[in-house]
């Protein structure tokens, strides 16, 4: 309740509101974050900018009370504090405002803003309903206090947030991914909102993966890849460069340079295939109420591994699984070897020879609880020689589950342990053993190495190589461009449901492609 | 859903001696529920001034030991296997029909008036297969409407079930009142099947071979279940709705054939009920075994076995229960108390177990 | 049919249906709190029961009406208890505990009323009636609506008041996100599964009053397995009434009418067996289902049990 929302001096204060200081965060198998040190300053928005995976929602996670770092300390206004539950840090005045909506969609505004007083009062709708007005006007928000959270759209929930931040006194405001669910419009709002809560002297950190966004409305880019911070741009440093130089360099901060890419391009060179195609894909659209996808034009030779890289959430799974028959088509046509397969259902579709490899390895691609023998063949129950007139043949399954546990190193107690049991990379194999096994024509691989490690990185890239190899049409669904670039003989990129390019991957393939990736029109 | 996450390595360094502990545990978690429950319910009689020892000693005389309550437990059983099955179908497909009850009871009044009638045309054993083919169809038919519901508009079936189950209990009756009295009595029920067009007995027993019924059709349902390709969809659908739709399965073709399967056996049980052991139905009769099947069903782990062995041993007390009731005045009721404890007993040795587990990652 | 639109008639009907739909419209009004914090409520048939037991049986000792309508909800708490126990704290199905519950309470109060008065059912007499002066006078509705005993004015009341904390209170607040978004709840700093256990227990306490109004003003004797379904009728009525109070007093007063319309035709000279009446509501609720079916609305959160941090 210190605070006091009079414009203040920008930067007039010598030392930082809240100072994370070589702070390390271990999960299980991972360092999520590595001594990473990051400084808020009063009245700027510092951009945490990153990939998925960069370690981004961590860093946040132990700001907002969340998690708690395992080494390294965190200071507010230079003293050390132990960030245990979101609670403390509204105490200490970070408000967060998560990606995902943290509002009783049934309650109204002023209801969410009342909730956590005490049990049998009234709720001070009129009181919250003049506190929020005041804060609006400081901040230049129009919001109908007596609306349904439900009704307003994500832009406006999001200022209802933030609103609520500035209530409870915050003095920190964190925004994680807060454009993901926007529209470009409420994009603008936000960044322009964002302008007028640091000429307050608040201090916003603002996490995002899009580069333009960052540079549009961030006075201090720090850069997380892969656990670490590789760089950070100072505000004068940021305004000295100019858009373009400071897109290149953050470019080159995000996904490495040429030089450290590398080392991964110690694989073979691929022959560039440029065969009829096999899988044809026409004008595919997608109803969908958060990602309509729409005139997906794309055409993959035998052999050929085309990437679709792109932001996360562009569409890209909505297409995966319209092309794989999980989703009705609502336009478009679908060729597989000259065959229109767009009207058969999943099985139709795998027995002609496209096969989905899933990102969502336990949601939707295994049945946790039944065993690796089944799950091999959960996309052929009933078939022979597996199942004779209905009936589980077992001598077969088990030879064909042993069969693939060892041809694709599934590394597992025995073919009857529940699939569940077993680590990330080893369910991705037997995956990859389900679907890459049989008379495979086409492969949609959708972010194949997320969530695993090195090891398992590798040896799953390397099966999509040998799957090109083998002359089939692969399809790879990445948002890492790293991984990409490296395997893919043409780039597609993704956004908002349409493709929005697709360029030979060559030497500028990068440049070009990051460029599409984050918005920036070439 | 996303914790189960890397053990592997440590795994296959467990295996041997984990087989064990693990069957070790498996044994204590059926046993130990069941202990526990027969221990509480002691206390139980105990404070109502019941010797829980004398009491426990008539019921295992007189539902187990004494050749006339065993047949009498024998028989019981049928009709409550054939619910059993049905439900151990609904359950593993994630479905939960609580609609037993309606589907039973219609199907055993339609059954009772129509089995008098066809036994002037048809030989015994055309009526016998009739009933038990019509009862069966009724239970089905009076799981559409929920089934419909589910599987097209998404509407949870236990409130429709058990709606279901309501308006069946009242057109039951009213059937029974209305439809299909017996005229020649004034207690309104159905016309009676008499013994001789009754489902035939076992050997030279009072056993109903209902019970052969039931023992068929749970095996059948457990083989179903766990060796067969529909089985295994169904079981896909139960545990993982998503991956069924991954693996391009017809979930709401799969959902209707849930239902009418585990309803079609529910109404075999009526069926069963009438043709073997009650031969008519009496106005405002409910024995609603269903919802009473329901505890011993998941005790079992859904296991068409160890369905069995809860059955019986539920069938052992609710006969005795029903003979200790004349004579230690405990009423029978008290094997409701039982099941309630025993059910009780299961959740808290599941959450110990997951308890365990968890401190021991 | 000339018979139909009596005084008689109607005095009867507007009475049964009043005294039939009250423990109804208690169980519903319960199960409706509940299902706003996210808990399905499937022992509330046990808790009616436990209710209408305890509440008997208070009555018939102490003599005292009141006594036996605190002992009612009492006993609906006793049921309640455990619920929250095993379904909040330890996260156990709300189903298979709610049948368990349910089952337990049907034998328990059978025991209990067996060894307490054997084979007989002594009888309470009459609830004394609390005739609102004037209103009473009003002809066939006025002795049938305000000439009845006070616990039943004050269940129309709860309505209001249920409305009122779900409108206006904090704690209204707080149930509705702990169905709708308990981790909204969570994280404005209120502890859900305490929010959860008051829904349940209040859930109980309703409930049991609803019972003892079975037992003591309906019936005026207790009869093992005598709520005979009502607590589930009151969960189709929460489910209906998509978490409006008033909704459930309609229906549940609808349901009465059903209920007790037979008497009511009896008395008007017309015989359809009871069974037929009940089917009524039960088919409308069915039709509706099936004409709104997809529109149905439930808080999103209702049956899981609620981990922190778990998505």
């Amino acid at each position: 309740m210190t605070q006091t929302l009079s414009p203040s001096e920008p930067l007039a204060d010598a030392r930082p509101v809240v100072s994370l200081d070589h702070v390390t965060k271990r999960f299980p198998g991972v360092v999520a974050n590595d001594r990473v040190s990051f400084d808020l300053w009063p009245g700027e928005v510092h951009v945490l900018l990153g990939e998925n995976g960069a370690g981004k929602s961590t860093l946040v996670g132990m700001l907002s009370g969340l998690q708690l770092p395992d080494e390294g300390g965190v200071l507010v206004e230079g003293r050390e504090v132990r960030i245990a539950s979101p609670a403390r840090a509204l105490e200490l005045g970070i408000g967060t405002v998560f990606q995902h909506s943290m509002l009783v969609p049934s309650l109204s505004v002023v209801d969410n803003m009342a909730l956590g007083g005490s049990w049998w009062s009234r709720p001070d709708r009129d009181g919250v309903a003049r506190k929020m007005a005041a804060v609006c006007a400081d901040i230049g928000v129009t919001i109908d206090p007596h609306a349904k959270v439900g009704s307003l759209s994500l832009g406006e929930q999001q200022q209802v947030e933030i609103v609520r931040a500035l209530m409870r006194g915050s003095r920190v405001l964190i925004l994680d991914e807060a454009t993901a669910m926007l529209t470009p419009k409420g994009a603008d709002d936000l960044g322009a909102l964002m302008g007028r809560l640091v000429k307050l002297g608040i201090a916003v950190v603002f996490i995002t993966h899009k580069l333009n966004e960052a540079l549009a409305f961030g006075h201090r880019i720090t850069v997380l890849r892969l656990g670490r911070k590789v760089g950070e741009i100072a505000p004068e440093r940021l305004a000295a460069l100019g858009p373009a130089a400071a897109t290149a360099e953050i470019v080159r901060l995000m996904f490495g340079t040429g030089a450290t890419a590398t080392e991964a391009v110690a694989t073979t060179v691929r022959t560039r295939p440029n065969g009829a195609p096999v899988l044809e894909i026409e004008g595919l659209a997608v109803d969908d109420p958060s990602v309509p996808v729409a005139g997906i034009d794309l055409s993959v030779a035998p052999g050929e591994i085309v990437g679709l890289a792109g932001i996360d959430g562009n569409g890209q799974k909505q297409f995966a699984e319209a092309l794989a028959g999980q989703r009705r088509l609502a336009a478009g046509r679908i060729r597989l070897g000259g065959e229109t397969i767009e009207r058969l259902d999943v099985g139709g579709r795998r027995q002609r020879g496209l096969r989905y490899v899933t990102d969502d390895r336990l949601g939707e691609g295994t049945v946790g609880s039944f065993p690796i023998s089944l799950n091999l063949l959960l996309k052929q129950v009933g078939e022979a020689p597996f199942w004779r007139r209905g009936i589980e043949q077992p001598e077969a399954i088990a030879d064909h589950a042993r069969r693939l546990v060892s041809e694709f190193d599934v590394r597992t107690p025995g073919i009857e342990t529940a699939i569940g049991k077993l680590s990330g990379g080893n369910i991705q194999k037997a995956l990859l053993a389900r679907e890459l096994s049989g008379p495979t024509r086409a492969v949609i691989f959708a972010k194949p190495t997320y969530g695993l490690d090195v090891q398992n990185i590798r040896a799953t890239r390397q099966r999509i190589r040998e799957a090109a190899d083998r002359g089939l049409a692969v399809i790879l669904i990445s948002t890492d461009l790293e991984e990409v670039l490296e395997l893919s003989d043409r780039v597609a990129v993704m956004s908002r449901g349409h493709i929005v390019g697709v360029v030979d991957n060559d030497a500028g393939a990068r440049n070009r492609v990051g460029e599409l990736m984050s918005g920036v029109t070439a | 859903m996303s914790e189960t996450t890397q053990i592997g390595g440590d795994a296959l360094l467990a295996r041997r001696s984990g087989a064990w502990r693990e069957r070790l545990r498996l044994v204590a978690m059926a046993l130990g529920p069941v202990l526990g429950a027969i221990v509480l319910s002691g206390l139980v009689l105990l404070a109502l001034g019941v010797d829980p020892i004398a009491y426990y000693g008539y019921v295992v005389d007189r539902g187990l030991i004494n050749p006339y309550g065993l047949q009498a437990t024998l028989t019981r059983m049928g009709p409550l296997l054939l619910i059993a099955a049905g439900l151990i179908v609904a359950f593993r497909a994630g479905i939960w029909n609580l609609g037993g009850d309606g589907q039973f009871l219609l199907s055993a009044v339609i059954v009772a008036a129509l089995g008098p009638l066809l036994v002037p045309y048809l030989p015994v054993w055309l009526v016998l297969l009739v009933g038990l083919a019509v009862g069966a169809m009724v239970g089905a038919v009076w799981s559409l409407l929920p089934a419909l519901l589910k599987a097209y508009q998404g509407v949870n079936e236990i409130i429709t079930t058990l709606m279901m189950t309501f308006l069946g209990v009242s057109f039951a009756n009213v059937l029974v009142k209305l439809a299909f009295r017996d005229p020649a009595t004034t207690v309104p029920q159905t016309r009676t099947l008499i013994v001789a067009d009754r489902l035939p007995r076992l050997f030279d027993t009072t056993v109903s071979s209902g019970l052969i019924i039931g023992l068929v059709a749970i095996v059948a349902v457990h083989l179903l279940m766990t060796r067969t390709a529909f089985g295994l969809k169904l079981r896909i659908v139960g545990a993982n709705p998503r991956a069924a739709v991954h693996a391009g399965l017809n979930v709401p073709l799969l959902t209707m054939a849930t239902f009418a399967l585990s309803a079609a056996l529910a109404g075999l049980a009526g069926a069963v009920e009438i043709m073997g052991v009650q031969g008519n139905v009496r106005a405002d009769w409910n024995p609603a075994y269903s919802l009473t099947v329901v505890p011993l069903v998941f005790l079992a782990r859904f296991n068409g076995f160890a369905s069995i062995a809860f059955v019986f041993l539920f069938s052992v007390l609710s006969i005795g229960g029903e003979s200790a009731a004349r004579r230690t005045g405990v009423p029978n009721f008290f094997t409701l108390v039982v099941v309630a404890i025993l059910l009780i007993m299961l959740g808290i040795t599941e959450y110990l177990d997951q308890r365990r587990r968890a401190a021991g990652k | 049919m000339s018979g139909l639109f009596t005084e008689a008639f109607l005095t009867s009907l507007v009475l049964g249906a009043l005294t039939a739909g009250l423990p109804l419209m208690l169980a519903g009004l319960g199960e409706q709190i509940s299902e706003k914090a996210g808990v399905l409520n499937i022992g509330i048939e046990g808790m009616m029961l436990f209710g209408a037991y305890l509440g008997f049986v208070v009555a018939y000792y102490t003599g005292s009406v009141w006594l036996g309508f605190l002992g009612g909800g009492l006993g609906g708490v006793l049921v309640a208890a455990p619920m929250a126990l095993f379904c909040i704290r330890m996260g156990l199905s709300q189903i298979v505990i709610g049948i368990a519950l349910t089952l337990g309470a049907e034998g328990l109060t059978a025991l209990l009323h067996h060894f307490q008065f054997a084979q007989s059912y002594p009888r309470l007499p009459a609830v004394p009636t609390l005739a609102i002066p004037g209103l009473s006078a009003i002809p066939v509705i006025g002795p049938a609506l305000f000439d009845r005993p006070p616990i039943a004015y004050l269940a129309v009341l709860a309505v209001a008041v249920t409305a009122y904390v779900f409108r206006s209170t904090q704690f209204g607040l707080s149930l509705q996100a702990a169905g709708d978004k308990p981790a909204a709840l969570d994280a404005a700093g209120v502890d859900v599964a305490r929010v959860r256990t008051c829904a349940v227990l209040i859930t109980g306490f309703l409930a049991g009053i609803g019972g003892a109004f079975m037992s003591q003003v309906g019936a005026g004797i207790f009869v093992p397995f005598m709520t005979n379904g009502a607590g589930f009728i009151g969960i189709v009525l929460a489910m209906q009434a998509r978490g409006r109070p008033l909704w459930v007093l309609c229906g549940a007063l609808l349901f009465g009418a059903c209920l007790s319309a037979t008497t009511a035709l009896q008395v008007a000279g017309v015989s359809i067996p009871t069974d037929v009446i009940q089917m009524l509501p039960f088919a409308a609720v069915l039709m509706v289902l099936v004409l709104f079916g997809r529109r149905a609305s439930l808080p999103p959160a209702l049956g899981t049990h609620y981990v922190r941090g778990a998505r």
